[in-house]
């Protein structure tokens, strides 16, 4: 589990979440992650309950991308609303080896780990715009603002 | 096309559109519960300045923790009804109505035909009577309650088509576990999952079941065919045909996956820890021990799950090792099986029956697990952790199974009890 259910209605705020983020899966996940890093997973990633808080830990962490080789939809939706970026990329995972280091180029649909490059499927216009917004809810706050005027 | 085709052109206001694609849709309904609390905490600013979108659009049901569990709780809960006050929400159902999926069906709020998004995973339910429904997150759904619309892509269709007819013991909850044991927990990631063949032989309680377990294969959303069972189920809670257009998938159709099942040769599963698609025959878990059983929930807290358990309970006592734990879906389903004397023989047989909620089911109160200790559930997941203990283990199973195990203290195939 990213967050254990327990905590649902008791955090809610990146600061409350966070230390218990991947506790139950690694208990020292919120300790050892810095700034920068990147979470490699394997399928359905996210899977389970329409929660966003382990989305809003991951973030809060400084996790720039979790790559993985699929992710469970509401997660996915998720992670766009919050503007967390995610690469689905099996062939990038299983070359993965802790401590590569990784090069991303969203742009271009590529992610480099340590010497292999490889591409993944380029994300819809209307799915960056929301990430480009800095997450849905400022992407609203837009929308509503223009519908006004 | 396919029924998410279909519905998603018809929302999108396209003729036709193809998988993959991006479509803008306005939803009938936004379902909400206990999480409208943080949902509404987020917009506050938005909401002072611009409003709602829409008072109808919001369904709010508080039932995730109820009653009140703790002062945090009950803040929240004031919150929503301060909310539902001062927008004027139409449709709030407060703490004791039931389980939120439970309430959107009884109270006709999901027709066939339309489109429903909640801010829980298990808003897929609604398939059951042939809407296409699916979960999003809390702040996708403060978006919506502010504009009303939002983004879906068009999903991949997998049709499962049902044959042959079930041996008596074996439900539709067996079906469906033995269905995500085969697909696996991600097999139908972003898919719409659609079934065909017979299923004239399940009610609308039984295709609910079904339906609510769509996203433990990861389904965007499940769905059933509308006929004349559907049909006599909304009529029997007062909606007549012509408020609904039922919408249907084309015959030719293109599927990305093609599943069939003999029903016949299923029986009763088990998905053992810690995952929905870890499904076993009974026979490989019978025998083990159990110190809790949990009968109820949005997946099976149903009359007719009520009624094959009370069955098998009936003039009998839960095992003196087990907790057997009652949880009706809603209150109408609590008051008709008081009425039937399910209740009756629940409570004579030692079990306890809980407020129409979701309490144990996601480990919130009302049935936390010990360590060490395992509990065998009617519910839809049993991830480490689920029922509020790391060291526990979560077994799920059919009400019929359920039942006899609790008497048995340990998990039973009910076939050696259950004849037609």
């Amino acid at each position: 589990m990213l967050f254990p259910g327990k905590y649902t209605y008791t955090c809610s705020t990146a600061e409350e979440i966070r230390p218990h983020l991947l506790e139950d899966l690694d208990p020292s996940f919120a300790k050892n992650v810095q700034e920068g890093d990147f979470i490699f997973a394997g399928k359905n990633f996210g899977c389970g309950s329409s929660r966003e808080q382990p989305v809003l830990g991951l973030k809060a962490v400084g996790i720039v991308a979790v790559v993985a080789g699929s992710f469970a939809r509401i997660f996915y939706r998720s992670s766009i609303n919050q503007g967390l970026l995610l690469i689905e990329c099996p062939e990038a995972v299983k070359a993965y080896t802790q401590g590569d280091k990784v090069w991303l180029d969203v742009e271009k649909g590529t992610i480099s780990v340590g010497s292999s490059t490889f591409s993944f499927p380029k994300l819809p216009k209307e799915i960056l715009a929301i990430r480009d917004a800095g997450g849905l809810l400022p992407y609203t706050r837009e929308k509503l603002r223009q519908k006004k005027k | 096309m396919t029924f998410a085709e279909k519905i998603l052109a018809k929302y999108a206001g396209e003729k036709t559109v193809t998988p993959g694609q991006i479509v803008t849709v306005q939803p009938d309904h936004l379902l909400m519960h206990d999480n409208a609390a943080p949902i509404i905490s987020k917009i506050q600013p938005e909401l002072k300045e611009y409003g709602i979108y829409s008072k109808d659009l919001p369904v709010i049901v508080l039932d995730h923790v109820i009653p009140a569990a703790a002062e945090k709780n009950a803040l929240q809960h004031k919150q929503i009804r301060e909310f539902v006050k001062a927008y004027k929400i139409k449709y709030f159902f407060d703490v004791g109505y039931g389980i939120c999926h439970q309430i959107v069906i009884e109270k006709g709020l999901a027709l066939p035909g339309t489109l429903l998004l909640g801010s829980d995973s298990h808003t897929c339910s609604y398939g059951a009577v042939g809407a296409f429904s699916s979960g999003i997150d809390r702040t996708e759904a403060a978006a919506l309650l502010l504009t009303g619309e939002t983004w879906l892509k068009v999903p991949q269709s997998i049709k499962i088509t049902l044959k042959g007819h079930l041996e008596s013991g074996v439900s539709a909850k067996d079906v469906i576990l033995s269905i995500i044991g085969d697909v696996s927990a991600a097999g139908a990631d972003y898919c719409s999952v659609e079934f065909h063949g017979s299923v004239s032989q399940f009610s609308v309680e039984e295709r609910f079941t079904m339906a609510n377990m769509g996203v433990e294969m990861g389904a965007k959303n499940a769905v059933f065919p509308v006929d004349a069972v559907t049909m006599q189920y909304l009529s029997s809670i007062g909606i007549p045909k012509s408020k609904y257009k039922p919408m249907n998938p084309d015959a030719d159709a293109t599927y990305e996956r093609e599943l069939t099942y003999n029903l016949a040769t299923i029986g009763p599963v088990v998905a053992v820890p810690h995952g929905v698609d870890k499904v076993k025959p009974i026979k490989e878990v019978e025998g083990i021990g159990i110190q809790q059983c949990l009968l109820g929930t949005c997946t099976n807290g149903r009359l007719s799950d009520l009624k094959i358990a009370a069955k098998i309970l009936k003039g009998k006592k839960v095992h003196q090792n087990v907790r057997l734990l009652v949880l009706p879906a809603s209150r109408k389903i609590y008051l008709d099986a008081v009425q039937e004397g399910y209740i009756k023989t629940f409570l004579e047989a030692g079990g306890t029956v809980l407020p129409p909620g979701c309490g144990p089911c996601l480990g919130a109160h009302q049935g936390v697990l010990a360590p060490g200790e395992r509990c065998l559930s009617t519910s839809n997941r049993n991830f480490k952790g689920r029922m509020g203990c790391n060291e526990a283990e979560i077994y799920l199973a059919s009400p019929a199974t359920v039942a006899l195990s609790a008497v048995v203290g340990k998990i039973t195939d009910p076939r050696k009890v259950v004849r037609k």
